[in-house]
C-alpha cells in the first residue's frame, strides 16, 4: 500500500515536469520527485515496530538483529536529500537568471531553440 | 603505494583551492587548471602499471565498503578522458578569455573532471550515481556559463530532462538494492549470478529504468532533445567536453559496466534487451545524420552529429561478441577525440569570424590555414576515411556486425557513413573552400595556445589507428574488451583481490 502511494507521488511530480507551463512549477515537480524516490528508499529499509539501528551494550545481539531497521537506505538517502538539494539550487538560481532575460516564467514564450 | 584515489581526489582538492587562491590574479586558474589536468593526463599512463588494481576505500572490504576498481576499462576510459581533458584546458587559456569569470570556469571543469573519473573508478553502484551527479550538475551549471537568454534555455532544458533521468536511474538502484541487499556491483552480480532473480518482474523494470535513465544522458535517439541545445549553447571547450566525454563517461561506461559486468548480456537477452539497444542504436545514427543535414549552425550540426555516432557505439555494443565490444570501445575513443577536435575548431572559427553560421563563412582555408587543417582532419576521421581513427572504429563495426550475422545492419552503418560524409562535405564547402567573403578578408588566425590544443588533438586523431598494433593492443584495448566479455572476471578481481 504505501509502494503505491510513493509510486503515486512519482508520478504526481512527473505529471507537473511533463504538462506544467511555468517554470517554478517545473521546478517544484521535480522536487516531488526527488522526494517520493527519497519515500520509497526509506520504506525499503523500514519494518514494522522497527527500532533505530544504533547496538547498545545491554541489547541482546539475535533481538537487534530481528527488530532494527536497516540504516544503508537512510544514509543513501542522506547523499541523495544533498544531491537534490544541489540541483534544486542551480533550477531555482537558472530560473532567476531566465526570468531576467525573458521577464516571464511561462514556457511557451521562453522558446528562441528549436530542439 | 595504490595511487588510484588520486585520480578523483586531486581534481576535486584543486577545484576548490582554485577559487581560495586566485581573487586578483587571473593567471592562477590558467596555470593551476592546466597543471592540474596535465598532472591526471600523467597518472592515468602510469596507471597502466598498476592494471588490475582494487583499492578498499577506508579498508572496507566489499560488500560492506566502497571500491576502486582499475582494471582494463577503466585504465583505457581514464587515458581517454584525461588526454582530451588537458588538450581541453590548453585551449581554454585563450578562448575563455571571451567571458568573464575563469576561476569558477576552471573549478567547475575540475569538478565535472572529478566526477567523470569517480563514475569511471567506482566498482560501487550508489557511488556512481554520486559521481554521475557532480559530472552532469557542473556541466548543467557550465552550459549556461555566458549567461545569455539561449544559453539559459538550453541550460534548464538540459537540467529538467537531466535530472529526471538521474531520478530513474536512483529508483533502478533502489530496486537492485531491495532485490540483492548489496551496493556491490561485483556482489550484486554474484547474487544474481543463480538465475533465479530474473523471473522477477522488479528486476526488468529496473533494466529498463537503467536503459533510460542511461539512454537519456548519453542522448540516444527518441530521449536526444536536450542535446542539440545544449551542447552548442556551452562555450566551445565546454562543448568538447560534454560532446566528447560527458555522453560517454556518464552515458555509455556506465551502461556498460551494469549491462555487461553487473547483470551480464547472456542474461539481458532473456527479454530482448540486446535488441532494443540495436533499434535505438540504429534510429540514432539515421535520425542524427538525417538532421544534420539540414543544420545551418555549425555547432548544432555538430551536435546531431555526435547523436549519430552515438547510434554507432549502441549497435556495436549491442552485439554482445568480443569484435563488437571492440568496435564500441575503439569508436568511444576515435569519436571523444575527433568530435572534441571538431567543436574546438567551430571554437576557434566563431572566436575569429565571432558568427555560427555556415552560410555566413566561406574561404576561410586561405586565412586560416590550421584551423581548416583541424576541421578537415576531425570531419575525414568522423566520415571515415583511412587511415584516420574513425575509419578503423567504423570498420570493426561494420566486421563486427558482419560476423555476428547482421548483414543488413552492416549495409545501413555503410549507408549512414556516407551520410556523414554527405553532410561533412557539405559543412566543407560552406565554410573553408569557396571564395572568400570581404569582410572576412582580414582575419588572423586564433591564439597560439587554441591552435597547439587542435594540433595535437589532430595527432593523436592521424596516429589513433596505431592503437591496434600487437603490442599497445596488448596493453589498451585488449584487457578492456576481455573485462566487458567475461563477465565474471571483474567479480573475481573485485571479490578476491
Amino acid at each position: 500500500m504505501e509502494f503505491i502511494l510513493c509510486f503515486f507521488l512519482l508520478m504526481v511530480g512527473l505529471y507537473a515536469v511533463v504538462t506544467k507551463r511555468n517554470l517554478v512549477k517545473i521546478i517544484i515537480g521535480l522536487a516531488i520527485m526527488e522526494y517520493a524516490i527519497n519515500l520509497f528508499l526509506i520504506l525499503i529499509g523500514y519494518r514494522k515496530d522497527g527500532i533505530a539501528p544504533i547496538m547498545t551494550s545491554t541489547m541482546d545481539r539475535i533481538e537487534f538483529l530481528r527488530k532494527a531497521v536497516d540504516p544503508l537506505p537512510q544514509a543513501l538517502v542522506v547523499t541523495s536529500i544533498v544531491i537534490g538539494f544541489g540541483i534544486l539550487a542551480l533550477a531555482v538560481s537558472i530560473a532567476i537568471r531566465i526570468y531576467e532575460r525573458f521577464g516571464t516564467f511561462d514556457i511557451n514564450e521562453i522558446k528562441k531553440l528549436k530542439g | 603505494m595504490k595511487l588510484i584515489p588520486l585520480m578523483v581526489a586531486i581534481p576535486l582538492g584543486t577545484a576548490f583551492f582554485i577559487p581560495m587562491v586566485s581573487r586578483k590574479n587571473q593567471r592562477v586558474p590558467d596555470l593551476l587548471g592546466n597543471l592540474c589536468t596535465f598532472a591526471l593526463f600523467l597518472l592515468s599512463l602510469c596507471l597502466i602499471r598498476f592494471v588490475p588494481q582494487v583499492y578498499f576505500m577506508g579498508g572496507w572490504k566489499p560488500p560492506f565498503g566502497i571500491t576502486l576498481v582499475l582494471d582494463g576499462l577503466s585504465s583505457f576510459m581514464l587515458i581517454l578522458v584525461n588526454l582530451v581533458t588537458f588538450l581541453i584546458t590548453l585551449y581554454s587559456i585563450s578562448y575563455m578569455e571571451l567571458y568573464t569569470s575563469k576561476l569558477r570556469y576552471y573549478s567547475l571543469l575540475l569538478l565535472m573532471l572529478a566526477g567523470m573519473n569517480g563514475v569511471i573508478l567506482t566498482g560501487d553502484i550508489f557511488n556512481l550515481f554520486v559521481f554521475l551527479e557532480i559530472a552532469v550538475i557542473s556541466a548543467y551549471a557550465l552550459t549556461g556559463f555566458g549567461t545569455e537568454a539561449e544559453e539559459l534555455e538550453a541550460s534548464f532544458k538540459y537540467l529538467v530532462l537531466g535530472s529526471v533521468s538521474s531520478v530513474f536511474i536512483l529508483l533502478g538502484i533502489a530496486f537492485i538494492y531491495s532485490l540483492t541487499g548489496s551496493l556491490n556491483l561485483a556482489d550484486i552480480s554474484q547474487k544474481l549470478a543463480g538465475g533465479r532473480l530474473f523471473q522477477s518482474p522488479a528486476l526488468w523494470f529496473a533494466i529498463i529504468l537503467f536503459l533510460y535513465g542511461f539512454g537519456m544522458k548519453s542522448a540516444i535517439m527518441p530521449f536526444h532533445p536536450w542535446l542539440p541545445d545544449a551542447h552548442p549553447s556551452a562555450p566551445a571547450p565546454i562543448s568538447a567536453m560534454l560532446s566528447g566525454l560527458l555522453i560517454k563517461a556518464a552515458g555509455v561506461y556506465p551502461l556498460l559496466r551494469i549491462f555487461y559486468n553487473m547483470f551480464g548480456m547472456g542474461n539481458l537477452s532473456q527479454k530482448f534487451i540486446p535488441q532494443i539497444l540495436m533499434v535505438l542504436g540504429g534510429i540514432s545514427m539515421a535520425g542524427g545524420a538525417l538532421l544534420a543535414l539540414i543544420q545551418t549552425d555549425i555547432k548544432r550540426m555538430f551536435a546531431y552529429s555526435s547523436i549519430s555516432h552515438m547510434g554507432y557505439i549502441f549497435l556495436a555494443l549491442s552485439l554482445g561478441t568480443p569484435l563488437g565490444i571492440l568496435g564500441a570501445l575503439f569508436h568511444i575513443f576515435s569519436h571523444a577525440v575527433s568530435k572534441s577536435l571538431l567543436f574546438l575548431t567551430s571554437g576557434s572559427l566563431e572566436y575569429v569570424l565571432h558568427t555560427r553560421d555556415i552560410r555566413k563563412m566561406g574561404g576561410i582555408e586561405e586565412r586560416m590555414p590550421i584551423t581548416a587543417f583541424s576541421g578537415n582532419i576531425g570531419f575525414l576521421s568522423l566520415a571515415g576515411i583511412p587511415p584516420l581513427a574513425g575509419f578503423w572504429s567504423k570498420l570493426f563495426i561494420i566486421l563486427a556486425l558482419v560476423k555476428a550475422g547482421r548483414g543488413g545492419w552492416a549495409i545501413f552503418a555503410c549507408g549512414v557513413s556516407v551520410l556523414t560524409l554527405g553532410y561533412y562535405l557539405r559543412m566543407n564547402r560552406y565554410v573553408f573552400f569557396g571564395k572568400i567573403k570581404s569582410a572576412f578578408r582580414r582575419v588572423k588566425e586564433a591564439p597560439g595556445t587554441m591552435l597547439g590544443a587542435m594540433l595535437l588533438l589532430s595527432l593523436v586523431v592521424i596516429f589513433l589507428g596505431s592503437f591496434l598494433i600487437p603490442p599497445i593492443r596488448k596493453v589498451l584495448l585488449s584487457p578492456a574488451v576481455h573485462i566487458l566479455y567475461s563477465g565474471q572476471e571483474y567479480v573475481k578481481l573485485v571479490l578476491g583481490g
